[in-house]
């Protein structure tokens, strides 16, 4: 809302001065679609109950303090998203050293955000996009 | 109803499935390596991920106007890394009369790249020895060897996000080959006794995680004196419903065989995996 109001002014602004408004996509537009931090929260909670119940991942998680890791991945969900967050944890390198999480570990991972995406209706190509934007990590998360 | 039945044993039996994402084993090709329908991709057959196992059972069909091709295989993989895989192909020449018969075994290496996760492709290298069972036919057209040996690299990646929101999938194979019509008519020819190096090429789009429509190019070689050979193509649906279960459905092109002309017709893989 604030972007349009903002397009238009812009719009209006420039009317003398034949320079167009375009319509380009907000870059937020994924944050939108995962549905906020409302959305975002949701999700991490989802994946949370996912490796809960999970006996291949669980137990990278042993000495996890899970309320920081939930609003450290919350964090970085909304800022990756486009969201109004600034993730504050360390390097995905750095937090995944010493775990020796497997290509197996990280493939569940990636099961269970997109079987909790899709329990929320989030729209395909918005769970592609969040996919697209994670993929790259796996470099940085596994066998490390 | 045999297969019936195996689709039900392999649905009852308790979900130790790999950790892979659905569809990234691809499809069982016609001759029993994972890939599209003709064509075979670089990645590893079913759902085994790193340190896991996985076995599969897969059946094709392709009925073009006058030939059907049954090929019926087995598959074993390891580690997101090996695939070995054995098919028995069945050529009905419905008009001419009889069928040609060949087996393939087919071994699959994981070389590089992570088919999701790398900006690299991932890349498999591959062979498939191939030994035919009933050579007189071949030999009377003018095959030189009744047994032959496929080499080929493969490159395939899904690119997130790439077509209206849809992941794409694009996969390129070169095959070094000595075989005519992949080995049915037999290997090489009187003038023609080396490698060939052919081009194999797919696309698919996936509408969700579990639906791929794609479309495949073969190229063949062209060795036989008494006919034309001419390359393969097709458009295929592969709908991945769960683990242990795909089915895909296409049409073919597969150009002239045997002096017939304009080989066109269905094609259709069903796929077990454990």
């Amino acid at each position: 809302m604030v972007n349009r109001i903002g397009c238009l002014l812009v719009l209006f602004i420039s009317l003398g001065f034949s320079t167009g408004c375009q319509q380009t996509p907000a870059a937020d537009q994924l944050y939108q679609q995962l549905g906020q931090q409302a959305g975002i929260s949701q999700i991490v909670d989802g994946l949370l109950h996912e490796i809960e119940h999970d006996r291949q991942i669980v137990h990278h998680f042993r000495d996890t303090d899970i309320e920081r890791f939930r609003k450290l991945l919350i964090e970085q969900l909304c800022e990756l998203s486009g969201g109004p967050c600034k993730y504050t944890g360390v390097s995905m390198q750095e937090s995944h050293t010493g775990f020796q999480i497997s290509q197996a570990d990280f493939d569940n991972l990636v099961r269970h955000l997109m079987k909790v995406m899709t329990a929320q209706n989030i729209a395909i190509s918005a769970q592609n996009q969040l996919l697209g934007l994670l993929a790259p990590m796996y470099g940085d998360v596994v066998y490390r | 109803m045999k297969y019936l039945a195996l689709l039900l044993l392999c649905c009852a039996l308790p979900a130790q499935a790999g950790s892979k994402v659905i569809a990234t084993g691809g499809a069982s090709t016609i001759e029993g390596a994972a890939g599209g329908g003709l064509v075979p991709w670089a990645v590893i057959k079913g759902y085994a991920s790193s340190g896991q196992w996985s076995v599969s059972a897969m059946r094709n069909q392709v009925g073009v106007d006058d030939f059907t091709l049954h090929s019926t295989g087995v598959g074993l993989s390891y580690d997101n890394n090996y695939e070995i895989s054995f098919s028995r192909q069945k050529f009905q020449l419905d008009t001419i009369g009889g069928d040609l018969q060949q087996d393939i075994i087919g071994l699959k290496y994981h070389l590089a790249g992570e088919l999701l996760y790398t900006a690299m492709p991932q890349i498999s290298v591959g062979m498939q020895y191939k030994k035919h069972r009933n050579f007189t036919l071949p030999a009377l057209v003018g095959a030189q060897q009744d047994s032959g040996i496929d080499w080929y690299l493969a490159a395939s990646k899904v690119y997130f996000n790439a077509v209206a929101g849809r992941n794409l999938l694009l996969n390129a194979t070169v095959r070094a080959t000595k075989a005519n019509q992949t080995g049915l008519l037999g290997f090489s020819s009187a003038n023609s006794q080396n490698y060939r190096y052919m081009l194999e090429t797919s696309a698919a789009v996936l509408l969700t995680p579990a639906l791929a429509v794609g479309v495949e190019f073969r190229q063949k070689p062209n060795q036989l004196a008494f006919a034309d050979e001419e390359h393969w193509r097709d458009l295929f649906v592969g709908w991945f419903i769960n683990q242990h279960v795909s089915v895909v459905a296409g049409y073919v092109d597969l150009g002239s065989i045997a002096g017939l002309a304009e080989q066109q017709g269905y094609y259709l893989a069903v796929e077990a995996t454990w």
